[in-house]
């Protein structure tokens, strides 16, 4: 029992990360039509910069607060500029070409990305090791039973879960109640009519962008102080979201959240209970299974072909 | 003259729809454009709008502003609602939030409210209906939310391409009768339709569009009289 009860808390701090990187494909999915391969690479690029804002900003000893709140906030202002640049600058050009076309932008994008972080301009090949801003350490202990039955739960997890849920609290204000989140859902459906609605199309698209890559950004800078940094980080968390986004149902915004959350909880499952070999093939195994048995999600909306 | 149309040609690839169409609309009037299927009627609203692009000719609002080349969303901050042909209510949205859409442009929501207060009198099912999706409202109340939809954006031209497009003749008249009410508030009107005898019954005056070119402009009533008109509009 107190195992399972750690793996679930384990599951739900890694699906919060998930679920954060989900959001953004899933809102650009919802505008564009588009999957952004780069995605993954502009999370890696939120821990790159929270690398430097650290190492910046280390010989001032800050409180932890005050560190976190700078580091979190230029990685994520950094994270949005980046999203409005891939926008910008790869796919508006291509805005009426063939999706074929876009999607193997996408990839160069991310290959573009990822070749960027290796060179020591920006970030360099080999992993490094966040500077110690937080340290990790385990804020609830619950003794279940005896004293080998412990389940703890520690402030990384914490901050995981605080900031994933917060910021979908954040998200869904904005989405459901202000007027920027109106003109996104009505982008969403359809262009045309939403440009004769006076919306400024193209600004719907980048602040899309900028959304979802800030809350990119606040995934990989937890992944970042809780493992390390590297340019290929990216990889494996952006299929895995991409996964959960589909699995919420590719488009839906709870959906995304839900989908990153369930796949981290299936993912922790499989390295505790089977083996950890599996632990990366299951997301896989978990996107063929939605695809041919309810390629809609889990919340899969109303799908209108878009004009 | 609020908006003057002149020679404007538009193309979809090699297919020319617009062959040199002039139109003029004056402040204040209800102006009907008539034409078959593929005539070019939807072509002139969606490039007067902004959202095609003409090949020549030029589209001008109150005798100065050249509107080819402004964004659609810029034409909206211009003063000119158009009303889609199909309606093209957002389906997963509700009523209240259509409206609200409409509006866009219009920060203050104490405005806002107020012609959603002004749309409400003009339109009472929509009163009731305005937390329900729009996707779910009849065809007739689609109708009248598109209508108030672009009635949110307080506009000084109203595009209405095909109000009457499947509805019954009992709504089509309602419509019909709020359109000429819109009008007498001081919105001048760009009508297009099909339905030629209702159309012309309600304009002060039309245009008859036949494959991208105009073939004949009068009054409304002389071209309900015009033996051309009747043979192909109005059923003999
Ligand atoms: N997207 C398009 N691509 C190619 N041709 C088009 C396109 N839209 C319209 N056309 C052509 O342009 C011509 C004018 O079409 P338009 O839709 O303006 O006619 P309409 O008068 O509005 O007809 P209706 O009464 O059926 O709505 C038609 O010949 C049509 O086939
Ligand atoms: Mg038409």
């Amino acid at each position: 029992m107190d195992y399972l009860t750690q793996q679930l808390i384990n599951g739900l701090s890694i699906g919060a990360t998930y679920a954060l990187i989900a959001l953004g494909y899933t809102m650009v999915y919802g505008v564009l039509r588009l999957i952004n391969f780069a995605h993954g690479e502009v999370y890696m690029m939120g821990a790159v910069v929270a690398y430097w804002i650290a190492i910046g900003i280390a010989p001032w000893g800050w409180p932890v607060w005050g560190a976190l709140a700078v580091i979190f906030g230029g990685a994520m202002g950094a994270c949005a500029v980046l999203g409005f640049a891939i926008e910008f600058f790869a796919y508006r050009p291509l805005r009426n070409k063939p999706r074929l076309v876009v999607l193997i932008t996408a990839i160069g994008v991310s290959l573009l990305l990822q070749n960027l972080a290796q060179t020591r301009y920006v970030f360099g090949p080999t992993p490094e090791a966040f500077p110690a801003v937080i340290e990790a350490k385990t804020v609830v202990r619950w003794t279940m039973g005896g004293p080998d039955n412990v389940v703890t739960v520690s402030n990384l997890d914490l901050l995981s879960l605080g900031l994933s849920l917060g910021l979908m609290g954040v998200l869904a204000w904005v989405v459901l109640r202000t007027r920027q989140g109106l003109a996104l859902r009505a982008v969403s459906y359809r262009f045309d009519t939403s440009s004769l609605m006076g919306i400024n199309t193209n600004r719907t698209i980048s602040f899309t962008f900028m959304l979802g890559s800030a809350l990119a950004a606040v995934a990989g800078v937890v992944d970042a102080i809780r493992y390390d940094v590297r340019p290929l980080m990216g990889l494996m968390p952006g299929l895995k979201a991409f996964v959960a986004a589909v699995l919420g149902g590719i488009g839906s915004i709870p959906g995304a959240f839900v989908g990153g959350l369930v796949i981290g909880l299936i993912e922790t499952l499989v390295k505790g209970y089977l083996s950890s070999a599996y632990s990366d093939a299951v997301a896989f195994v978990v996107l063929i299974v939605i695809l041919l048995v309810r390629p809609s999600g889990i919340l899969g909306r109303y799908e209108a072909e878009k004009l | 003259m609020l908006l003057s149309v002149n020679n404007l040609e538009v193309s979809y690839g090699a297919i020319a729809a617009l062959q040199g169409v002039s139109v003029s609309i004056d402040r204040g009037e209800i102006v009907a454009l008539i034409g078959a299927n593929g005539a070019g009627k939807t072509t002139l609203l969606r490039t007067i709008s902004g959202l095609l692009k003409a090949k020549g000719g030029s589209v001008l609002w109150e005798g100065k502003k050249e509107l080819r080349g402004l964004a659609a969303h810029e034409v909206v901050g211009l003063g000119i609602s158009h009303v889609p042909e199909g309606r093209q209510i957002f389906p997963h949205l509700s009523a209240r939030e259509n409206l609200m859409l409409g509006g866009y442009q219009e920060r203050s929501n104490g405005v806002l409210r107020e012609r959603m207060e002004r749309v409400f009198g003009l339109f009472p099912v929509l009163a009731e209906r305005s937390e329900q999706r729009g996707g779910t409202l009849s065809g007739g109340e689609q109708q009248m939310l598109a209508i108030g939809r672009a009635m949110m954006g307080r506009p000084r031209l109203l595009l209405l391409d095909e109000p009457s497009l499947g509805l019954a003749p009992l709504v089509v008249r309602k419509i019909f009768q709020i359109i000429r009410e819109i009008n007498a508030e001081g919105t001048t009107i760009f009508l297009v339709e099909q339905n030629a005898h209702m159309a012309l019954t309600v304009a002060h005056r039309g245009y008859v569009l036949q494959t991208g070119r105009v073939m004949l402009t009068d009054t409304a009533s002389e071209l309900l009289e015009h033996s051309d008109v009747k043979k192909a509009y109005l059923g003999g």
